[in-house]
């Protein structure tokens, strides 16, 4: 007797477990019942479970019966003619979707060669054991897992061509590589999930350290390649603002906005505002430029301010450039929003030429930033005069174990010399040893190294270098977006200490640990100024021991518990004075006590 | 800095003053073995003082502050590399980071509590001899002697059947057994039968007697409590027993046992049987140890440092909140380390006064820390006074 349950609860018992299941799974086959449903026999606990709830995980397996696959050369010809669909396939029962608990009874053989009697299920391609990015890593059977993992992750985070209709989207912040390239060595699901859409560039990488500026997995990029236009790429962002509605009939006004309202700034960055208050496309704007000048109502207005002088005085809420990006504006639309409220976009547009400190990567999970642009006289150079794009480090190789990194390389250089593709898909990729064969008839070493001169003196190297075609992408990591610094800046209001993120313009915090480091060294004065960014002098009372009232009128500080009593000045951490409010707000009272210092 | 003298017999004194009483001493008498000259010995005298004086720590200098950087770096490598040892030929003992936090913290029961046996001659100087007693001291449960223990359900009766060659081999008799569990099973009928001991019990509950088996096999019989592994190893030229499990004053108790050497790996425990001094040491040798054993190179006094801190007041305090941050004297300091609230509230309810005087308080307020080039303030002498002024010049001469 063994428990059925349906979608977890019980539904009723059978005699023979087997045979139910046996029953049912041949009812999906047949269509009698949803090709949706899965059903578990655990032999262990002696029950079946039979599902039919969404958001289980399934996936595709071919059904073996009798030791032999059901998908035979007829319908593989009927797919190929179109008189059959996959949707076809899975309403014949030919091919089955299972859910993770249905698995555990399933025998999976991986290829038509491995199946036996015992066989449930045939694997359609043993590709299917990795994801859509994983499986695009050519040679990954010869990677570590772990760096697949990564090379999986940068892929991405590649810049490409995301969309072919990108002149007509406004994305948020959106990286457009200019001369994607088809991978010379490709997997088999490239061509699945579409070259036009392939996000990065077949380089020639040589395998060295150069006077160490490719240490540290840093690459040092040819300038000459770059100035070819090697890893160009196109910055969009889209700047949006909407003209409001306000309770009261009150409304955003998009114009050039007057001097005497609030928050108004430099007359300057109003410059390239037109009649309509609106930028024009093709303008050089730079950081705090203003795009759309737009103002808006005084907001939460009493009865009686509203009479007043103030009442009138409008806010400047302008649509402008972010701080430290600059760029062209792209277009600008002027449309309707979903409430029917003017809605306005302007896209802007900055052109990035590679430069250090930009991030790249191969497929391998082989990921480092542009240590050095060297000058194409100063790179090395083999004899027939081929100077590598990008120079790689050998120490990124050792420990990472990304063997399929070289093996693409020598397959990219193969490619390359013979104006073929290579396929690297896994497990059923060209063989290392005919690739090495194929590129001795080719007239070079097997090996893939090459004899390579010094680029300064032109001295011949002793060693022979590894030179061969790798398969990188530019990645939307950039230092264009990262790079910030700042001597002084905004404060937050309430601590008056530096503002905090790079779209603030704020300050690189010093620490808890690199203070430590200061006291370590007994620098205390060193350390006072670095903390000096919220100095304040409160005047405190002799007396009671709290702050005092500074009447900037007469220029004079009183105690209000007195006015004879005597006040000083103290310097202080704003936020120490704020904490000794916060003391208060929490019923504590803190007293200072002054001593003379010396 | 010291500055030196030129060297000459008139310096003679000054020199030797400066060196620790020791040092001097040993100089001198390594100058009488060599037969150094006089020029000889006192050039040896200022290149000994002047690396004494240069060893020395600076006044001013933020020795917690480097102690814990110098031991927290290090940590931070040691998190990631602990599970790379796993199986070691000796006992297992808790190592690496966790056994740090271990001993900072003060548990009073480690993970893996152990001691080091040293055996007074001749027990030290075969592997059997020190075998011998590491039987002896090992505990030893019943379940360990038995030959096997059967449950008669039917008149509710358990027989142990005793192992007589394990029995000889832990010097245990079978009257001793007996005694034992008379003395400790109270309620039921111990008696004594051809080749072990039955125990009846009153009650007609299968449930219960299963549990009076398992009891049983877990009752020690012979040996010191706590102490459930006993491994004799070579150290040197004598044998010594490690232990799993601790229980230091027994063990020192035992006859065999060099109880000046014989040490445990839990510091409170050596606290308790041998006072602060030893848990001083331990303290040291175990965080030594783990570095030693990680392969960290760490200057063996910032792990003085941190054994004295916890034991300076006699009593053993971990590096904790509620150890010695708890005793820190500010008010701020405390409550800028876990718990704020808490230590502000108490403070203002006794009216406590912060002296200012720790580094914590000062970066809150913004002010020189009272460390390094902070430290040293400005002294203004507000009135003449002529002893001072004399005073003065004599310290001149000396500067």
């Amino acid at each position: 007797m063994t428990d059925i349950y349906l979608n977890g609860s019980l539904i009723g018992t059978a005699d023979d477990a087997a045979k139910f299941v046996e029953t049912v799974i041949s009812g999906r086959r047949e269509g009698k019942v949803t090709t949706l449903l899965n059903v578990y026999h655990n032999t262990r606990e002696d029950t079946v479970k039979l599902w039919t709830e969404r958001d289980r995980v399934r996936r595709p397996l071919i059904v073996v019966r009798e030791g032999k696959s059901v998908l035979t050369d007829e319908h593989f010809n009927k797919l190929k003619t179109n008189e059959m669909k996959w949707s076809d396939l899975v309403r014949m029962g030919l091919i089955e979707y299972l859910d993770a608990a249905e698995e555990e009874n399933a025998y999976v053989a991986m290829t038509p060669a491995e199946v036996t009697k015992r066989s449930t299920h045939l694997e359609i391609d043993p590709i299917a054991a990795f994801g859509i990015c994983t499986s695009m890593v050519p040679y990954a059977n010869f990677d570590p897992s772990s760096k697949l993992n990564r090379g999986q992750k940068t892929q991405k985070q590649a810049m490409g061509c995301y969309a072919l209709n990108f002149l007509n989207r406004m994305d948020t912040a959106i990286n457009l590589l200019h001369y994607p390239q088809i991978p010379i060595v490709k997997s088999f699901t490239q061509q699945i999930y579409g070259e036009a859409l392939s996000s990065g560039q077949n380089v020639v990488i040589a395998i060295i350290d150069y006077e160490g500026y490719n240490m540290s997995d840093a690459l040092i990029v040819n300038k000459a390649s770059i100035d070819r236009g090697l890893w160009r790429s196109t910055y969009y962002r889209p700047y949006v603002t909407e003209k409001l509605r306000y309770p009261g009939g009150q409304i955003d006004d998009i114009s050039m906005p007057q001097k005497d309202i609030q928050g108004y700034t430099l007359e300057k960055d109003y410059r390239f505002l037109g009649e309509d208050g609106i930028i024009a496309p093709e303008i050089d704007v730079s950081g705090g430029d203003v795009l759309v000048g737009k103002t808006s109502p005084p907001r939460f207005l009493g009865k009686l301010e509203a009479f007043s002088a103030a009442a009138n005085v409008r806010k400047d809420t302008s649509v402008r450039v972010r701080y430290g990006e600059r760029g062209v504006v792209n277009k600008v639309i002027i449309t309707e929003s979903e409430d029917g409220q003017v809605l306005i976009k302007v896209d802007v547009r900055e052109y990035r030429k590679p430069e250090i400190g930009d991030k790249f990567s191969s497929r391998h999970g082989q990921k480092g930033v542009i240590g050095r642009v060297l000058p194409v006289e100063d790179m090395v150079f083999s004899a027939s005069g081929m100077v590598p794009d990008v120079v790689f480090s050998p120490n990124g190789l050792p420990k990472r174990m990304t063997v399929g990194h070289l093996i693409e390389a020598l397959g990219g250089k193969i490619g390359a010399l013979a104006g073929r593709n290579l396929d690297g898909t896994l497990f059923q990729s060209e063989k290392v040893e005919d690739l090495r064969r194929e590129l001795l008839s080719l007239g070079f070493r097997d090996d893939g190294t090459e004899v390579l001169h010094d680029g300064r003196s032109g001295r011949q190297y002793k060693a022979k270098i590894f030179v061969g075609n790798v398969y990188y992408m530019r990645l939307k990591h950039q230092v264009a977006d990262k790079l910030q610094a700042r001597a002084r800046g905004p404060i937050a209001l309430l601590t008056r200490q530096p503002t905090e993120g790079k779209a603030k313009e704020g300050g690189l915090r010093l620490g808890e640990m690199e203070k430590d480091c200061f006291v370590a060294h007994g620098s205390a004065l060193l350390m006072k100024e670095r903390f000096d960014s919220d100095k304040t002098i409160q005047w405190i009372c002799e007396k009671c021991g709290s702050v005092a009232v500074f009447d900037s009128y007469r220029a004079k500080a009183y105690c209000l518990c007195g006015e004879k009593a005597k006040v000083e000045p103290v310097e202080m951490s704003y936020a120490f004075k704020l904490f000794l409010e916060e003391l208060r707000a929490m019923h504590m009272r803190p007293k200072l006590i002054l001593k003379d210092k010396y | 800095m010291l500055i030196m003298p030129k060297s000459g017999s008139q310096n003679n004194g000054w020199l030797e003053k400066d060196l620790p009483g020791e040092l001097a001493a040993d100089i001198n008498k390594l100058a009488k073995e060599k037969k150094l000259s006089e020029a000889q010995k006192n050039k040896l005298m200022e290149e000994l003082s002047d690396r004494y004086s240069n060893s020395q720590v600076t006044p001013g200098d933020a020795v917690g502050i480097i102690t814990a950087q110098s031991l927290g770096e290090p940590g931070t490598q040691m998190t990631m590399r602990t599970h790379h040892f796993v199986g070691v030929a000796e006992l297992n003992v808790t190592l690496g980071l966790p056994r740090i936090i271990e001993v900072l913290d003060l548990r009073k029961e480690p993970k893996t509590p152990s001691m080091l046996i040293y055996l007074k001659s001749p027990h030290n100087q075969s592997r059997e001899a020190a075998d011998k007693i590491a039987n002896k001291i090992r505990q030893v449960v019943l379940g360990e002697l038995k030959k096997e223990i059967l449950m008669n359900i039917s008149d509710y009766s358990i027989f142990i059947k005793l192992d007589r060659e394990e029995l000889t081999m832990h010097h245990v008799s079978f009257d001793d057994i007996f005694n034992i569990l008379l003395k400790q099973l109270h309620g039921y009928v111990v008696e004594k039968q051809e080749g072990g001991i039955v125990i009846k019990q009153k009650e007609k509950e299968i449930k219960k007697l299963y549990k009076l088996k398992e009891k049983i096999k877990e009752m020690p019989v012979a040996g010191i409590k706590e102490i459930s592994h006993t491994l004799p190893i070579r150290r040197g030229e004598e044998w010594l027993i490690q232990t799993f499990g601790s229980n230091l004053k027994s063990v020192m108790m035992v006859d065999e046992v060099d109880e000046t050497r014989t040490i445990t790996n839990n510091i409170v425990e050596a606290g308790q049987v041998l006072g602060i001094e030893a848990a001083r040491q331990v303290i040291i040798d175990e965080i030594t140890k783990v570095l030693e054993e990680q392969g960290m190179p760490v200057d063996h006094r910032h792990v003085m440092l941190i054994a004295d801190i916890m034991s300076q007041t006699g009593e053993l305090r971990s590096i904790t909140r509620h150890g010695i941050t708890s005793q820190k004297s500010s008010v701020l300091a405390r409550a800028s380390f876990e718990i704020p609230l808490k230590h502000l509230i108490d403070a203002s309810v006794v009216g406590e006064t912060d002296q200012l005087r720790s580094v914590v308080e000062n970066i809150m307020i913004n002010q020189a820390v009272p460390v390094g080039t902070g430290l040293p303030g400005l002294i203004v002498k507000m009135k003449e006074d002529s002893a001072a002024v004399e005073k003065g010049k004599k310290g001149k001469k000396n500067d």
